[in-house]
């Protein structure tokens, strides 16, 4: 490479790195300066992470929120698609359809429309935030698909399940202890991506009125922005944590097939 | 047959000399100092294993790779320095290599656009070389919709259609079914003939390089092991390495003394290579060795496999030497494992070299 | 093998295995048709139940037609600019080898900051460029410059500049592995037949590169055009853009005069976006003879 491309690269690559640094610099700084220009640091906005009673409700409500719906993707989904490859391979194109669907309705839309549905919902489960479990399996159900039709993807379903029942085992079987173990790394992706997402979520939240925790770090940035800061910056760092052991997951399955 | 068909012009080839090449790549050599030189409308292909550094060779020529040191003179020029998109050489790659955006006709004309010639003049030429390589008809296609070979016939018109002064193909059948393997490859020679141009075939096929080569240069490690006409190749190979890669060879044990060999107790004449006296090891083709049922025979068969016109016998000597026949399958009716037999030596010529 | 008696009992064990299907489909009917059916119907209903086109109309009223267009403008140059910058950076990427660290790293982290949308992306800005933000306040000391120029970052402008931020990475997550797409083979083949640098670039890369990048920059506009949360925390005043304005038709009683006009803005971006799926499919199809 000649020495002004290279000089042009330099320079470009910097411009990216200062553009995309700078704002998470800045939350830092921002998050641990000392209270009404005084100078000095105080990590007073982050020990607030803890001991605001309402902050702290809310994370463990998103904590809970995202276990929740792990599961229920898993729960739901999976054995699903297991099942279309093994039993009803027809209906691969409908189901691949709806899953992604989501992504080309906005989330603000189902927002919208959803509204009459959970009045029956909170009518029949009571009104908890975890009742957001429904929607934000809809939400992550277009990543979770990809994720677990790659894996299966990889294997061959078909001959494994017909070897697993020339054997005797049952479909229930097949599927628990024969299937799941071969998809567990894209399960567990989906998985990720699931706790991911709803960490984040904040359409369905704030208009279904749930306090969950982006919920909350918006109500407070109207008071107390250096504690709003702080948790953005502490859940960006959390998923991003999530984010970057998915990716050696994904390293890791490649290097071992 | 088109009017602007070339004529008979073998003169319109080049010659080309590598001279001295040596590649480093890192602590690996991938040349070391190889020299070959390819008369005017010569075919010649290089044989090797992988890594042997025959693809990095074409791949110097081509400009596409620098060697470390040594020249490469095109036509008496020295191209050495000349980036690759000054050299005017047609290249065919292994597989892959059509633009998928183009239909057929323009990848065709892709050079010539770049040489600016008028659309009319680039179209015709385009189709004309298509009708060469039998693809007339599916001018207007685009790659994904041809077949594997369909696809390196139009590699070949594109590569042919800026008359290039040098043809390189780069393993081109590698990527191909059996069938059309052989089909394409006889083509390729038809067309090398009709258009005449110097040529530098790459490949690790022994057969394709020898079906189709005027001459043939076995590489090994970087250097040339011997370049010769096929058949020269075949009956006189210069160093166990090129008779292994050549032929499948049996090695028997043999003493020789004034310029013929006793092997398997026939005296047979050893070609220029071997060692002049003493004890050592005969490379044997298989077709050389015959093999027929008889109680008192000296050698049991070990296993038949039977290929079509041809079958293989196995046998195991007395004396402790495996061998391998090939003959007529008329000839090994009846041969089962454990069966003896006389195992007989024909009259070729055979390298012999120190055990 | 007599089948006739048995013939319906089979004709309903081969319905069996889609029986496994139910709760799926139960699911996704509840919690996503049913709601999307909704805004379509509700779209069509006046505030007592009866057929109208009244929201429809209200979506013709200036007020709705200018959110229309920021949202428009808000997608379509996040869209534009991130596409590009997002390209030159999948580019220094790319080149940089497929083993780089430059690469490991840069693709890392627009995983993570594509999905990085939302409340703590809103937080981030205001504590950068916000009054007080970072960089407002160490270039209000020297060299005096006054960037916050009185709240551009909580309006148009502002959303523009912040929605940057996850497009740039979402676009290197998509279009790197078209870079990748190219062949060494194409780029050899090219210059062996004669062509420099630049006509490479421009007889064979950018053609092969312009269908990616098109559908690459539509899934852009598609994704900055559905965007709520950034825009919600980030916007104090008036409604710019249309999810907002859903917002307030959903928490205010009536706006604009219609009860329903929340469904029928609903409808609208439904209508955008299926417009934008289309546009990319027709892309798809012009392009499905030569790609693979």
């Amino acid at each position: 490479m000649s020495l002004p491309a290279r000089i042009g690269r330099g320079i470009a690559l910097t411009l990216f790195a200062i553009y995309f640094a700078l704002p998470l610099l800045s939350m830092l700084d921002f998050s641990t300066r000392a209270k009404g220009g005084a100078e000095g640091r105080t990590g007073e906005a982050w020990a607030n992470l803890f001991q605001d009673e309402d902050l702290r409700n809310a994370i463990i409500m998103s904590l809970l929120l995202a276990l929740f719906t792990a599961v229920a993707m898993v729960v739901l989904l999976v054995p699903t698609m297991i099942w279309v490859r093994l039993r009803v391979p027809g209906a691969t194109r409908v189901i691949e359809f709806l899953c992604l669907l989501p992504l080309t309705i906005p989330a603000i839309v189902i927002v919208v429309g959803i509204a009459n549905v959970y009045s029956w919902v909170t009518y029949l489960l009571g009104d908890s935030a975890l009742t957001l479990t429904f929607a934000y399996v809809v939400l992550v159900l277009p990543y979770a698909y990809r994720s677990i039709d790659t894996a299966l993807s990889a294997i061959d379903v078909r001959t494994l399940a017909e070897a697993a029942r020339s054997l005797g085992a049952g479909w229930t079987r097949v599927i628990v202890t024969v299937v799941l173990p071969n998809i567990a790394q894209g399960v567990l992706g989906a998985a990720f991506v699931a706790v991911a997402l709803v960490l984040g979520e904040y359409v369905f939240a704030s208009l279904l009125h749930f306090d969950t925790l982006p919920v909350e770090i918006a109500l407070l940035g109207k008071s107390d922005a250096s504690t709003s800061v702080a948790a953005s910056l502490a859940s960006l760092v959390f998923v991003s944590v999530l984010l970057i052991g998915l990716s050696f997951l994904h390293r890791n399955r490649r290097s071992s097939s | 047959m088109t009017t602007a068909a070339p004529d008979t012009s073998t003169e319109r080839g080049v010659a080309v000399h590598l001279q001295d090449l040596t590649r480093t790549y890192g602590a690996t050599r991938a040349l070391d100092g190889l020299d070959l030189s390819i008369e005017p409308g010569e075919l010649v292909a290089l044989l090797g294993p992988s890594g042997c550094g025959k693809t990095t060779a074409l791949r110097i020529l081509a400009g596409l790779d620098v060697a470390t040191s040594g020249q490469v003179l095109v036509g008496g020029r020295d191209l050495t320095r000349v980036p690759a998109n000054k050299r005017d050489m047609g290249m065919v790659f292994q597989a892959y290599s059509l633009f998928p955006h183009l239909t057929v006709a323009d990848n065709v004309a892709f050079g010539l656009r770049l040489r600016r010639t008028s659309t009319s003049a680039r179209r015709a030429r385009a189709l004309e070389m298509l009708e060469l390589v039998g693809l007339g008809q599916h001018a207007s296609r685009y790659a994904a919709e041809l077949s594997g070979g369909q696809q390196q016939r139009v590699a070949l018109a594109r590569a042919l259609a800026i008359e290039p002064s040098v043809l390189l193909l780069d393993e081109p059948l590698s990527a191909l079914d059996a069938k059309v393997r052989v089909q394409l490859r006889d083509e390729i020679r038809r067309i090398q003939l009709e258009v005449g141009t110097t040529t530098l075939f790459v490949t690790h096929d022994q057969e394709e390089a020898l079906a189709v080569a005027d001459r043939v240069g076995v590489m090994n490690a970087g250097r040339l092991e011997q370049i010769a006409p096929p058949v020269d190749l075949y009956e006189r190979p210069a160093t166990p390495f090129v008779a292994e890669f050549v032929g499948l060879h049996n090695k028997v044990a043999a003493t020789v003394s004034g310029g013929t060999a006793t092997v398997l107790g026939a005296s047979v004449p050893v070609i220029d290579g071997s060692i002049t006296s003493g004890a050592g090891v005969a490379m044997v083709r298989p077709e050389s060795v015959s093999v027929s049922a008889s109680p008192t025979g000296t050698a049991s068969v070990v296993s038949v496999g039977f290929l079509g016109p041809i079958s293989r016998v196995h046998v195991q000597t007395e004396a402790g030497d495996a061998l391998m026949a090939q003959l007529p399958s008329a000839l090994a009716v009846g041969l089962a494992p454990q069966d003896r037999v006389d195992v007989s030596i024909a009259g070729t010529p055979v390298l012999v070299v120190a055990g | 093998m007599s089948s006739t008696h048995a013939s319906g009992g089979r004709r309903l064990a081969a319905a069996a295995p889609a029986l496994g299907l139910v709760p799926f489909l139960l699911f996704i009917g509840i919690f996503l048709v049913v709601p999307t059916v909704t805004v379509v119907a509700t779209s069509f209903q006046g505030a007592d139940g009866g057929l109208t086109l009244d929201n429809i109309r209200a979506l013709g009223s200036e007020a709705a037609l200018t959110t229309l267009w920021h949202s428009i403008i808000l997608a379509g140059s996040t869209a534009i600019i991130g596409g590009a910058l997002g390209a030159l950076l999948a580019w220094l990427v790319v080149s940089a080898g497929p083993t780089s660290r430059l690469r490991r790293v840069t693709l890392a982290v627009s995983g993570v900051l594509a999905q990085f949308g939302g409340v703590p992306l809103a937080f981030a800005f205001i504590a950068t460029l916000g009054f007080s933000g970072v960089l407002t306040e160490a270039l209000r000391s020297w060299p005096g410059v006054d960037i916050w120029g009185g709240g551009w970052l909580f309006g148009l402008k502002g959303l523009i500049v912040v929605y940057c931020y996850f497009q740039i990475p979402l676009m290197v997550l998509v279009f790197v592995p078209a870079l990748d797409g190219l062949r060494v083979q194409w780029r050899e083949a090219a210059v062996n037949l004669g062509a420099s640098r630049w006509q490479y670039w421009r007889h064979v890369a950018v053609p092969l590169l312009t269908p990616a990048f098109l559908g690459s920059v539509l899934l852009l506009f598609a994704n900055a055009f559905a965007a709520y949360a950034t825009a919600a925390v980030l916007v104090s005043q008036g409604n710019p853009i249309t999810p907002l304005l859903i917002r307030s038709a959903l928490t205010s009683e009536v706006l604009l005069g219609q009860a329903n006009l929340g469904f029928a803005l609903a409808l609208e971006m439904i209508v955008v976006v299926a417009v934008v799926m289309t546009l990319y499919a027709l892309l798809l199809r012009r392009t499905s003879r030569w790609m693979r």
